[in-house]
């Protein structure tokens, strides 16, 4: 039996190992990494031409408004066609512009506004302030203040806001009666107790829960509660300020408020795991499960479609007691599109960019395509705007010059995964000094910054 | 005489030109190997080393970085560590399970006398699941609220667990859902079991072995080849093991991973993230491709380490005795 084994094993050698081992790590490896030219273009946008544009958008709806976008630019523009390429993913954009070629984009349209630091910084997408400066467009009083911050890194404008979200709270008007609530929240004092009047318990979990405050709520992230603070996210030297600035500690201490408040972190834990997903007809807010919810403007149409008889209330989200003046304040963010690079035709491009961009009627039939919030000031006024009266809410949260965002930074969204990260230790309790940890915070987004330059 | 002298000076000059033709031959047989070799395994390979030591965003040209990325990765990169030892959990605790539950199933269906093809179908299914849509739902199996199998646990009065919720319980639940889906090892060792000749056990019948004996002196030595690729591939395929963990991760913390959305690691609390994560969240959200080529490396060399102690061990693994 054993001089059978012996038979059976294959004789195996150093080399064998090696090579057998080398080999099947081979997929681990394949990382591609190519290089970009650094080519500049001066197209003539008056002759013939053809742009290519790549955009994200996939659902009918979307893609509809997309074509009737390009429709009444190529109209405007008829030496300019446009070659639309949409449902793309950030990795294939990104990977586009750094390849160029005739069939890479000209033009592109990214979801991800965490992305411009790295567009801008690395000059992927080419800075448009002379676009602007050329044509007599002040993006200051183009577009409303927040969108106008995520669209630049160190003043390199290499984005555009194409169409925005704004945050604000969703509210159950009937539940809101039956508890005697007779407005909405405006100071998260109010909140507080509103939340706690319409929280139902039923034995260890929860006949209703007047609002999921756990980080994993769905879009209660750390950003979204922090705008209501108004924060500062870095200092004029770029290093974080989430230990310096108090309305880091206060937002942090506000969301723990409501865990306690609410039943404890572990019982919000196990009542979040049994609710229906954020993009389901099963979400919280449209089954009553929740009361109150921290949304963007899409709930309201998602929320309509899948329970109808819902009363909904639509209101800005509250703000810290001590800043009730500025109560209409929100969280902004959006689409963004800009110009690659390596594009031969920049020109055509920006004329394009421009219309899509700035031309009150083409971003207000857009947004009533898209359902999403108009990305100019002046579209935000437009009266061509169709949209259910509760929308109004958004539009002015949007237009609030109090509303914020969270920066461009060089390395994307990493700084906010780290107070996201804090966020989570801090709610369930595993860090209770919440100095140190924001110290220890700050010190880890400056180290990420510091490698990514 | 000169004749001889003669042949004897064109004979070597002939056998080398012969040796030649006879060696171009052989390398033109190789070529399709060796340039597959060169362009998709020792371009990589030199390529990742190369960027490892390189500042590189992906857009511009890559610049000289030294030892720096490799210093943040071990000392600053908080998720390292944490990937590493969650990756060799799984190495350790996953492969082995798999392999000792996936010869359990062969052993078992190769001893039955009827139905046979009714339970290698049934074992075999859920291995051509798609593994995000099998994750998902094990995620709705094991949802601690509202999931069958907690519901089960509470009525017979066995204390349901968090499973993907808990991180105490995310990486065994990653480990059921690998069990689940056991039908390609159960194939391979039903096979090798096959295959077993029978005259062994017979005669060790005879010698008055026990079924134990059996298994560990006729059964273990035939099929140790086959454990050994069982092992050496289930090591690799850990390594690399990347969906499973991220969906699992998106769909309990209930944020879905998309355009607009932020990476979060390993939820729950860093418990389900592995180095190919890393290597994706480096290289394609923080555009830090030479970190990203650091993980990369690690996972190389710590495949290699693996696989080269697994060959090495042979014989611990061939239980024949001997």
């Amino acid at each position: 039996m054993p001089e059978k084994s012996r038979k059976v094993a294959p004789e195996v050698t150093r080399k064998t190992v090696v090579a057998l081992a080398a080999s099947a790590s081979l997929a681990l490896l394949a990382t591609a990494c190519t290089g970009q030219s650094s080519s500049g273009a001066s197209d003539d946008a008056s002759k013939d031409t053809t742009i290519n544009f790549w955009h994200a958008w996939s659902a009918p709806n979307e893609v509809a408004a997309v074509k009737s976008l390009i429709a009444g630019f190529e109209k405007a523009h008829p030496n300019i066609h446009v070659n639309v390429v949409g449902n793309m993913t950030d990795d294939k954009i990104n990977q586009a512009l750094r390849t160029g070629g005739d069939k890479a984009p000209d033009v592109i349209s990214s979801f991800t506004t965490n992305n411009v630091g790295k567009f801008c910084s690395s000059g992927a997408l080419v800075d448009l302030n002379p676009f602007f400066k050329k044509d007599g467009i002040d993006p200051q009083t183009t577009f409303p203040k927040a969108m106008n911050e995520y669209t630049q890194f160190n003043g390199d404008r290499c984005t555009v806001p194409l169409l925005g979200d704004a945050y604000g709270l969703y509210y159950n008007k009937t539940e809101f009666k039956k508890a005697g609530i007779t407005s909405p929240p405006k100071t998260w004092s109010e909140f507080e107790a509103d939340a706690k009047k319409l929280t139902i318990p039923q034995g260890d979990t929860y006949k209703q829960l007047g609002f999921m405050p756990d980080y994993h709520g769905w879009e209660t992230t750390t950003e979204h509660y922090f705008a209501q603070f108004s924060p500062t996210y870095f200092d004029k030297a770029g290093k974080s300020n989430l230990a310096k600035d108090p309305a880091f500690a206060a937002g942090f201490q506000l969301q723990k408020k409501l865990v306690d408040e609410l039943g404890g972190f572990k019982k919000l834990e196990t009542y979040r795991s049994t609710l229906g997903d954020e993009w389901g007809k099963k979400h919280p807010f449209h089954t009553g499960q929740v009361a109150m919810q921290l949304d963007g403007e899409w709930r309201l149409g998602m929320a309509t479609e899948a329970n109808p008889k819902l009363d909904i209330g639509v209101a800005p989200l509250p703000v810290p007691d001590d800043q009730a003046s500025q109560y209409g304040k929100g969280y902004i963010t959006g689409t963004i599109a800009g110009i690659a690079a390596t594009s031969k035709k920049q020109n055509a491009a920006w004329e394009f960019v421009k219309y899509i961009t700035t031309d009150t009627d083409a971003v207000v039939n857009f947004s009533n395509g898209i359902h999403n919030v108009p990305s100019t000031l002046a579209a935000l006024k437009s009266p061509k705007l169709k949209y259910d009266p509760r929308f109004k809410t958004f539009l002015d949260i949007a237009a609030n010059p109090n509303s914020t965002t969270s920066p461009a930074s060089i390395n994307g969204g990493s700084y906010l995964v780290t107070i996201q990260n804090l966020g989570y230790d801090y709610e369930s309790g595993k860090v209770t000094n919440l100095k140190a940890g924001l110290e220890s915070a700050a010190k880890q987004i400056d180290t990420d910054i510091a490698q990514a330059k | 005489m000169s004749t001889l002298t003669l042949a004897s000076k064109r004979r070597p000059s002939a056998l080398a030109a012969k040796q030649r033709k006879q060696a171009l031959r052989t390398l033109a047989f190789m070529s399709p190997w060796l340039i597959g070799f060169a362009v998709f395994f020792a371009y990589p390979l030199i390529s990742t080393v190369y960027f490892s030591f390189m500042h590189y965003d992906g857009f511009k040209a890559p610049t000289w970085s030294g030892t720096k990325n490799w210093t943040y990765v071990f000392e600053h990169y908080p998720y390292f560590w944490p990937a590493l030892r969650n990756t060799l959990w799984l190495v350790v605790v996953m492969v082995t399970l798999r392999v000792v539950f996936g010869l359990g199933v062969g052993l078992l269906i190769t001893k039955i006398k009827t139905g046979t093809g009714v339970f290698r179908t049934l074992f075999y299914l859920p291995y051509l699941a798609p593994p995000v849509a099998a994750t998902m739902a094990f995620a709705f199996l094991l949802n601690p609220g509202t999931g069958p199998v907690n519901s089960i646990l509470e009525k017979v009065g066995i204390p349901a667990p968090g499973w993907f919720n808990d991180p105490t319980w995310s990486k065994p639940a990653l480990t059921l859902l690998a069990l689940w889906g056991i039908g390609d090892l159960m194939v391979i060792f039903m096979a090798a079991l096959l295959d077993v000749p029978q005259e062994q056990y017979e005669a060790a019948e005879l010698d008055g072995a026990s079924a134990w004996q059996r298994f560990r002196y006729v059964t273990l030595p035939n099929i140790s080849p086959i454990v050994m690729f069982a092992v050496v591939t289930g090591v690799i395929q850990t390594m690399q093991y990347y969906t499973q963990p991220l969906i699992a991760g998106k769909v309990a913390s209930g944020v879905i991973q998309g355009a607009g959305t932020q990476f979060e690691p390993g939820y729950p609390e860093k418990s389900t993230l592995t180095l190919p994560q890393l290597v994706y969240n480096l290289g394609f959200q923080r555009f830090d491709y030479g970190s990203a080529c650091v993980v990369a490396l690690v996972l190389f060399v710590l495949s290699m380490v693996f696989t080269a102690f697994l060959m090495r061990r042979r014989g611990g693994l061939n239980l024949a005795g001997d």
